[in-house]
């Protein structure tokens, strides 16, 4: 009873703050240099006065900040984005077309990041000053201090144009009939240096944090009440320690949601991934400003989303959490 | 004579430290008979946790090393004892309850499961069986509407009950000795009393022999028939409760006893000033060669500094390691 009252009222919050960021949004896009009108003139080859007007009109161009402002919040509210000025289709038609591909971009890479930086973690921490632990610090301290796109050029570099066993860019090879399991297998092969890239600062964060919070976690009380009990080293580790080791790294990556996404932006434009990143930065290019608005809506509706998943996945998790309603 | 169950011989333990080897346990000799409550008394860092830890065969190693001597269970030496024996001992045949009962318990799983474990460990129930045994433990140790509580969490429970499902985590498996290592020391007075009970009534139902460790002179009157007076890794004195109570010989035995504040009937009679031991435990990297005790002891002469003194019986089941009783029983 008492979580289901905490997930109606983080609902409402997580709905007064997505309708904050439209506001925002909209308000701070508004007052980006540059005529709309002549964006939508232009890809439509003319510009003369009254096509320019006529322009205005049908797009309420002409009507004062706070009427366009309040009906695009009212549209957005009844699930319409509107349409993009360029491609002249609806906007979340356009989104949910690229959703596909960033998603499993950024899945992938979070999961990756997640499973094997805790595992590295655990394995690490055992020995807090053998080898594989000085590796994991090493490639943290990499991991944290390299940029993104600069990673992805390194892998290009190394595994498309020296080693040449991955594809360049694009989602899978155009020749390759969607659909069969070798157009699985081929988009697998293209999933995996942009995954690398993209998770590599993630990887390096949750690897150190594991290592951390498993170490102080084998020095607590209760795992010396489980050696106590005759419990054997692998036990204590993955059933005792694994768990609670894991509470700050799913914390973190929960939070790190809106970076990763950031990230992917960077990251489809590298690898010329047909995603909402890739989408989002071609739209700035072009001054589309619904699509771009739209896409900005849809990931801030995703990262709140996700802030709220983790919120109840960590009450789960851990049930000191579960069991205050507060907090 | 009742049989001796577990039996420290001549236990040597040793850290090394920054500032070089420390002996935190230096010729350790005790003996523990079935059925008994054995008190081992000292103040913070006198080894007796550590000794508590090597029966276990807990000893952190590194930094730790065992220097020498026995660990006889039933005449098998633990310390010869491959890991894998020492699995089967802990939790088992030999349990541990620890002074914090707040952070003793894995908080991400229930009461249930985690006495259901030991259980299932050692006995290999199902799951159902272990779960039944985990609630017949609760009812044993006292926890009130055990059928709900036993899903329950630690952070749910007050330090007293958590104490309390470490006590049903510990003898879950019906342990022959059961090391308490300051199970009361985190509590209320009143919870303190309570456990005292609640240990004393198990003893005596299933006949587990108990070690108790503890800095608290009450707590050993309430709970031991034989003491042990631990000073800077050694046994400085042992002999029967009621000698320790009423005839300490060690001067730091004495100073333990004096140390006990006292309730006077009648309120409006001055109340004697608390006494202290002046001083505290050496750092046990530079001991020297005579007596650990003293520098804080008001007796302490040239012999006392130079040389350690010997434990000898000065009664029967009454050991003394000081120079001042040897003289006084040679003369």
């Amino acid at each position: 009873m008492q979580f289901l009252t905490v997930v109606i009222r983080r609902s409402l919050y997580a709905f007064l703050l997505l309708l904050a960021v439209i506001v925002f949004n909209y308000t701070l896009l508004s007052m980006v240099p540059g005529d709309i009108a002549e964006t939508i003139a232009g890809e439509s080859g003319g510009a003369s006065a009254e096509l320019m007007a006529e322009i205005r009109r049908s797009y309420g161009l002409d009507q004062p900040f706070y009427v366009q402002l309040f009906g695009y919040v009212g549209r957005v509210l009844q699930g319409d984005l509107g349409s993009s000025y360029y491609f002249n289709v609806p906007v979340l038609d356009l989104i949910l077309g690229r959703l596909g591909p960033t998603l499993l971009l950024v899945i992938t890479a979070l999961l990756l990041a997640i499973f094997t930086g805790t595992l590295f973690g655990v394995i690490a921490a055992q020995r807090p000053n053998g080898i594989f632990s000085h590796f994991i610090t090493i490639l943290a301290l990499i991991g944290f201090s390299a940029p993104v796109f600069w990673t992805a050029f390194l892998l290009i570099i190394l595994f498309v144009s020296m080693v040449q066993i991955m594809p360049l860019s694009g989602l899978a090879d155009p020749l390759t009939e969607s659909g069969t399991w070798q157009w699985y297998l081929d988009v697998a092969h293209h999933l995996i240096l942009p995954v690398v890239s993209l998770s590599s600062i993630y990887l390096a964060q949750y690897s150190r944090l594991a290592r951390a919070s498993m170490m102080d976690i084998l020095g607590s009380d209760y795992i010396r009440t489980a050696r106590a009990k005759g419990l054997g080293q692998r036990v204590i580790i993955y059933k005792h320690a694994l768990r609670n080791a894991v509470i700050p790294v799913i914390t973190i990556a929960g939070l790190q949601f809106s970076h990763i996404f950031s990230g992917a932006v960077v990251i489809e434009t590298v690898f010329s991934w047909p995603g909402l990143g890739t989408l989002a930065f071609e739209s700035i290019l072009r001054g589309d400003t619904p699509t771009i608005m739209g896409i900005l809506f849809f990931s801030a509706f995703v990262v709140i989303v996700f802030n709220l998943l983790t919120d109840l996945a960590y009450r789960i998790v851990d049930p000191r959490i579960r069991h205050s309603g507060t907090a | 004579m009742a049989e001796t169950l577990l039996k420290v011989e001549d236990l040597a333990v040793e850290f090394d430290t920054r500032d070089g080897v420390a002996k935190v346990i230096d010729n350790l000799n005790i003996k523990l008979d079935a059925g008994e409550t054995l008190g081992i008394v000292g103040e913070s860092g006198c080894g007796k946790s550590m000794t508590a830890l090597s029966i276990m065969g807990l000893v952190p190693i590194p930094p730790g090393r065992i220097a020498g001597g026995r660990i006889l269970l039933d005449g098998e030496d633990l310390l010869e004892a491959s890991e894998a024996r020492m699995r089967q001992v802990r939790g088992n045949e030999i349990s541990m309850i620890f002074q914090e009962p707040m952070t003793s318990l894995n908080p991400v799983y229930s009461i249930g499961n985690q006495i259901a474990e030991t259980a299932r460990l050692h006995e290999g129930l199902s799951r159902a069986d272990a779960h039944q045994r985990a609630l017949e433990m609760l009812v044993a140790v006292g926890i009130p509407a055990a059928e709900q509580r036993i899903n329950e969490f630690p952070h749910q429970m007050s330090g007293g009950m958590r104490q309390r499902v470490m006590i049903a985590m510990a003898l879950a498996c019906q342990p022959r000795v059961l090391i308490a290592d300051e199970p009361t020391t985190a509590l209320d007075v009143t919870v303190q009393a309570q456990i005292f009970d609640l240990l004393n009534d198990l003893k005596d139902r299933t006949g587990t022999a108990i070690i108790m460790i503890t800095h608290d002179m009450g707590a050993i009157a309430e709970m031991a028939q034989r003491v042990v007076v631990m000073y800077a890794g050694r046994i400085v004195e042992q002999a029967d409760v009621d000698q320790i109570l009423t005839d300490p010989r060690h001067p730091y035995t004495q100073g333990l006893i004096r140390c006990v504040p006292h309730l006077t009937q009648n309120p409006t009679v001055e109340r004697p000033p608390l006494l202290e031991i002046p001083g505290v435990v050496p750092p046990l990297t530079h001991l020297g060669t005579g007596c650990p005790f003293a520098p804080r002891c008001q007796y302490a002469d040239a012999q006392c500094r130079a040389e350690m003194p010997p434990s000898k019986p000065i009664d029967d089941d009454h050991a003394v390691a000081c120079w001042l009783t040897e003289r006084e029983t040679a003369a």
